[in-house]
């Protein structure tokens, strides 16, 4: 019982922390059709900014800035790349965002090198909050859990509250009309790639301690981010924050229940043959929950994508 | 047009390397390891060493065949083995002869099996494995070959000195065993099984399981876990990125007992621990830093950190491993690797850290002290992570486990 | 007309279209005798695995308009499974010649992509890119789950000098092996050719274009990407199976996102549009990673830059700048580009080499031991924590910058004249 609280704080965290990455990029996609292959590295350049101010002036000032400047970094790559490159065609767009990607993981290398970087939480935050048994929840986590519910409830104010909101929204499902009605569509393209990156940077600098801040973290991370606004339903927010929460609490808890292969054939009444070393559904006995954890949501995906092309909330087809 | 463009490039290619294989008045070690990846900063350290034990041991004192100088060419394997076999192929192409490698077992079983391979196929072209890390048992038992030389104690020699301190502790009951998913990481469970079930039949594992190398973002599932089973201490044989990452997790979780393991030092982990760790660490190593063995030791590692502040000796068998190929070489009076093998097999050798090195010529395990260190702040002269932190000798074996058995059949050319 | 000359013109024909392929037989009969040292030998077996997976990924992706994230799969699948019955001529005394092992990875690829095939097809652009990515995640990492079949985290490893010698030949030497693979090269690169010219490889490029209109002609679009895709599975699994022999080994590494990567990359760079584009990316890449990454250890942010930079202003690849420049040669006027190439090219090498030279300092500067402040960059020893290293890079690499835009529209000026068929003398 204790387990399966502390699971579920656990997989809060995780979640929320998918879910701040998935929000900026199934917002792009919508407005622009691009898959933002690079995400994940706006994810990691955050972490770095957040890293190397936090050296400076700690890191609070970091949690502002850094966000920002990855918001400005993403905002300038719309105008002066993808931008660019959206006369192509869409599969060219997202062979740009690749490369993209590629480029800044050795950039990112080129001035930080290969180590991972000592970003720690902020002497602040550093106790453990409460303990369910004699499991620690640390301060920091809770600190994550309300920088991400934040986050969720302003971009909820913005786009059901305001002008700039009810612009992307209509252009969420009437990208053409609007761009009819006069908008500049370039701009909004310009700040919604911006925003969206900027979540991206806030997510970094917040995980950056605690998942490590090493130039392999946006690989990491990059493509599970697909994989939940696929499954949530592309364009989908509401799509989105459900398949992040899916996808956190089902990582989580298969990681900490040790149910093997061989538990799963006895409950259908299949014994393990006596002689495994040469047999060819060996690994089917020796099997375990934690080991295939990983891979559980990219078979979701591929469920999902059979069976409900849309996602789980979406509208339009994938 | 294509015909042309690859004559061109390859006319170009030639070019290059051709003058890359000019100079040649040096003897080359191939130091094939992780330099990018989770691994990086473990193979960056190791690299460090080697080329501060070539320049500080060999080179200073006059090299080896009367003046030729050592010299070592980094290869980054990405701790992939396919990776390192492409590499050992080009090493083998620039005709260097001695291969040095020792992060991941995995990697090191390919290349043992590769070079193997190669010397069968090239017999005037021969290369020999300078293995300084790598400890899965089976690279000295089922797997040896004649090119083969570990310079570290295998897993079960740890193991056995590891199990022999927790035997001590009656303190301990439930013990959790967790490591990663390839053959080191097996052994190391499986060695712990046989020896608690052998020294303390009353110890409960209470679990025992292996994740994925270098995969595993966050490791706080596993800490729950682990701290739910009620264990009082944990065995594990990580390392690198996923020794700081189950140890940070384990320890942030509420985990209050011993945790023992073979590399929890260094590259970040020892300041990552640092007070939290204090006297709950034991870590299973030869040639230790503190106390310092000897004066000529202390110079050594003083001149190595003013060379390389953010490093820290943290292999000390590459020292071995630089000056017995050294000796080799010189007995050999040639680079020829079956010479130079048949000099390696049976030497002995008197480590720079203090004790005997003796190179167990049945199946080239070197056979060497073997200690248990205690992460603390007591009485350290030389930290790690320049943390004020360090390992400090609490117990020691003696030439451990000279005599066990081994089931090594080696094929002599 | 006599008969005789009616009869001469397809022939002529059939000669004129066989002549890149006997002269691409000759090259690679005598490159081993040009090249015989046993790096280029190690090279040149690189290139040819790489040469045929390139094509095979420019199935999809040039000829089908498919962009995949998870081609590496069906490469690393055929690769593991020749592999496993190189296990099996050793143990069990299969009796297959290694020379046609490939021919057997290329029929599980086949068979893998039949498989997955059938529902990741179902869709072109983004969502069939987003599929290839979760499968190729998800079996990248089933390979680390399935001991049985993919060894784990060590990979399996065999010896490919247990079967029955073909010729005498036991296979000993990377030298020997590039017969086979260079064999398995020529015979796959024609065979993709040939694909391309059949009906379906021509309805592929239609469906590609405008799929609506495809159907419209009674093609369906999705059986017409699903047999590319079986074809492209089958030529990715021979490139596996040659990788097997070649390396002998196989480890996740085969089958994950970064080989996926890697190989559009080339593809890319090489260009999508035209049917020896992934060769010439293949043989580039192939050398820019052996040679740059032997001198600079930043090599892989150049290629990096250089594939964003490609994306962005040449869409058409290296094969799409050559192929500007065949109207000109036809018309017997490249001459006229000399002087306009000399002058933006020139200064736009020397302003790259200037910006590399910056970078490599600040590189150095950053990431050398402590107190080693001395480089050698370019035959030239310096201090790397001096200024004027650092003046002169950045004033080259910008002059070099200004002047190589600056002249640009010249030498386009000068390309688009010298094409221009019917001018004026």
């Amino acid at each position: 019982m204790e387990l399966i609280l502390i699971n579920l704080l656990d997989g809060l965290v995780t979640g929320l922390l998918l879910f701040m990455l998935s929000a900026g990029l199934t917002l792009i996609f919508s407005m622009m059709g691009v898959l933002n292959f690079a995400h994940a590295s706006f994810y990691m350049l955050g972490a770095y900014f957040g890293y190397q101010i936090s050296r400076y002036v700690g890191f609070w000032p970091g949690l502002v800035v850094a966000p920002v400047v990855v918001g400005l970094m993403g905002a300038a790559v719309e105008k002066y790349g993808l931008r660019r490159v959206h006369k192509h065609g869409h599969v060219p767009e997202l062979i740009f965002t690749f490369g993209l990607a590629l480029l800044i993981e050795e950039v990112v290398q080129f001035f930080w090198g290969k180590n991972q970087m000592a970003y720690t939480p902020p002497e602040a935050l550093n106790f453990t909050l409460f303990a369910i048994g004699d499991n620690a929840f640390p301060a920091y986590k809770f600190f994550m859990i309300a920088i991400s519910a934040a986050v969720f409830l302003v971009l909820l104010t913005i786009l059901k509250r305001t002008r700039v909101g009810l612009v992307i929204q209509a252009a969420l499902s009437y990208p053409q009309t609007v761009e009819a009605l006069g908008h500049n569509v370039p701009r909004v393209f310009m700040g919604v790639f911006g925003v969206g990156t900027a979540l991206a940077g806030v997510a970094g600098v917040i995980a950056g301690p605690v998942l490590g801040t090493f130039p392999g973290m946006a690989v990491v991370l990059g493509s599970i981010v697909f994989v939940t606004i696929v499954v949530g339903g592309l364009g989908s927010l509401w799509g989105a924050l459900v398949a992040s929460l899916l996808i956190g609490w089902m990582t989580t808890f298969a990681k900490t229940y040790n149910v093997s292969g061989a538990d799963v054939m006895a409950l259908i009444g299949l014994v393990p043959p006596t002689d495994m070393s040469d047999n060819p559904f060996r690994d089917v006995w020796t099997m375990t929950l934690p080991q295939i954890a990983d891979i559980l949501p990219y078979m979701f995906m591929v469920l999902v994508l059979v069976f409900r092309p849309n996602g789980l909330m979406g509208r339009r087809e994938t | 047009m294509r015909l042309a463009m690859k004559l061109v490039t390859s006319a170009l290619f030639s070019a290059v390397l051709g003058t890359a294989a000019l100079a040649e008045d040096t003897v080359k070690i191939a130091f094939i390891d992780p330099l990018s990846g989770p691994f990086a900063t473990t193979g960056t350290n190791g690299l460090a060493e080697w080329e501060f034990a070539a320049e500080e041991l060999v080179n200073k004192q006059g090299g080896v065949l009367g003046g030729k100088k050592l010299e070592i060419v980094a290869f980054d394997n990405k701790i992939s083995p396919k990776e390192s076999l492409i590499q050992l192929q080009v090493a083998i192409d620039q005709g260097i002869k001695f291969i040095a490698q020792g992060n991941s077992s995995g990697v090191a079983s390919a290349l043992t099996d590769a070079i193997n391979k190669h010397n069968r196929r090239n017999p005037d072209n021969r290369v020999l494995f300078l293995n300084y890390s790598a400890v899965a048992p089976e690279l000295t038992n089922e797997k040896c070959n004649f090119w083969h030389f570990r310079f570290d104690a295998n897993s079960d020699i740890k193991m056995d000195a590891l199990t022999d301190v927790i035997a001590k502790d009656d303190g301990i009951e439930r013990v959790y065993v967790i490591g990663q998913d390839y053959s080191f990481g097996k052994s190391v469970a499986a060695a712990a099984v046989r020896f608690l079930a052998e020294k303390r039949p009353d110890i409960e594992i209470v679990g025992n399981e292996l994740h994925p190398i270098g995969k595993v973002k966050d490791f706080t599932p596993y800490a729950r876990k682990i701290v739910s089973s009620g264990a009082d201490a944990i065995i594990t044989g990580n390392w690198g990125a996923d020794m700081v990452g189950l140890g940070k997790s384990v320890i942030e979780g509420g985990f209050d007992g011993p945790i023992y393991t073979y590399y929890a030092a260094n590259n970040g982990i020892t300041a990552t621990f640092g007070d939290v760790g204090k006297d709950r660490i034991r870590l299973v190593q030869e040639g230790p830093l503190n106390p310092p063995a000897s004066d000529r030791m202390s110079v050594y590692v003083k001149a190595f950190k003013e060379k390389n502040p953010d490093f820290d000796i943290t292999q000390n068998r590459i020292t071995n491993a630089v000056e017995m190929l050294a000796r080799a070489i010189d007995a050999a009076g040639s680079t020829d690797a079956v010479a130079v093998a048949t000099a390696l097999a049976g030497m002995e050798h008197d480590s720079l850290w203090g004790g005997k090195i003796y190179m167990r010529p049945e199946d080239h395990q070197a056979i060497q002290n073997v200690h248990i260190t205690k992460h603390t702040d007591e009485g350290v002269t030389f930290d790690s992570d320049n943390s004020g932190y360090g390992l400090v000798v609490e117990s020691s074996i003696e030439m451990a486990a000279a005599d066990s058995p081994t089931t090594c059949e080696m094929k002599r050319p | 007309m006599s008969e005789t000359a009616l009869a001469a013109r397809p022939t002529t024909g059939m000669l004129r279209a066989a002549s890149p392929w006997l002269g691409a037989i000759v090259l690679v009969v005598a490159l081993p005798f040009v090249f015989s040292d046993s790096s280029a030998i190690t090279i040149m077996n690189q290139m040819a695995i790489t040469i045929v997976f390139a094509l095979s990924y420019n199935m999809l992706l040039g000829q089908g308009g498919m962009l995949s994230f998870g081609h590496a799969v069906y490469m690393g699948l055929g690769g593991f499974m020749a592999m496993h019955m190189m296990g099996w001529i050793e143990e069990d005394g299969l009796p297959i010649p290694l020379p046609l092992l490939p021919l057997f990875a290329g029929l599980f690829g086949l068979a893998c992509a039949a498989v997955i095939g059938t529902f990741s097809t179902r869709r072109a652009g983004t969502g069939f890119a987003m599929i290839s990515l979760g499968i190729g995640e998800l079996i990248a990492a089933c390979s680390i789950i399935i001991v049985a079949f993919f060894g784990g985290e060590e990979g399996i490893s065999g010896d490919r000098t247990m079967g029955p010698p073909v010729f005498g030949v036991e296979w000993f030497t990377s030298g020997e092996v590039y017969w086979i693979i260079s064999g398995w090269m020529l015979l796959s690169a024609l065979l993709m050719y040939l694909f391309s010219r059949t009906p379906v490889g021509r309805m592929a490029n239609a469906v590609r274009d405008n799929p609506e209109r495809a159907e419209f002609l009674g093609y369906s679009a999705r059986w017409v990407r699903y047999i590319s895709f079986c074809a492209s599975g089958f030529f990715a699994g021979i490139a596996g199976g040659l990788f097997a022999i070649n390396y002998e080994i196989l480890t996740e590494e085969n089958l994950n996102l970064a080989t996926s990567g890697a190989i559009l990359l080339m593809t890319f760079l090489g260009g999508v549009g035209f049917f020896a584009g992934p060769i010439i990316g293949a043989i580039v890449f192939t050398l820019l990673q052996t040679v740059l990454s032997l001198q600079t250890e930043l090599w892989a942010l150049y290629v990096g830059a250089l594939f964003v930079v490609t994306v962005m202003f040449f869409p058409g690849g290296l094969t799409g700048l050559l192929t500007i420049h065949i109207m000109p040669w036809r018309l017997g006027r490249l001459s006229e580009l000399m002087i306009p190439y000399a002058k933006t090219l020139l200064p736009g090498a020397i302003g790259v080499l200037g910006f590399c030279g910056f970078l490599e300092i600040l590189f150095h500067a950053r990431h050398a031991a402590a107190g080693d402040h001395e480089m050698i960059l370019f035959w030239i020893t310096f201090d790397t924590h001096g200024p004027l290293p650092w003046i002169i890079t950045a004033v080259v690499a910008g002059a070099g910058y200004w002047l190589a835009r600056r002249n640009a529209p010249e030498l386009k000026a000068a390309l688009d004249h010298a094409s221009a068929p019917d001018r004026m003398p």
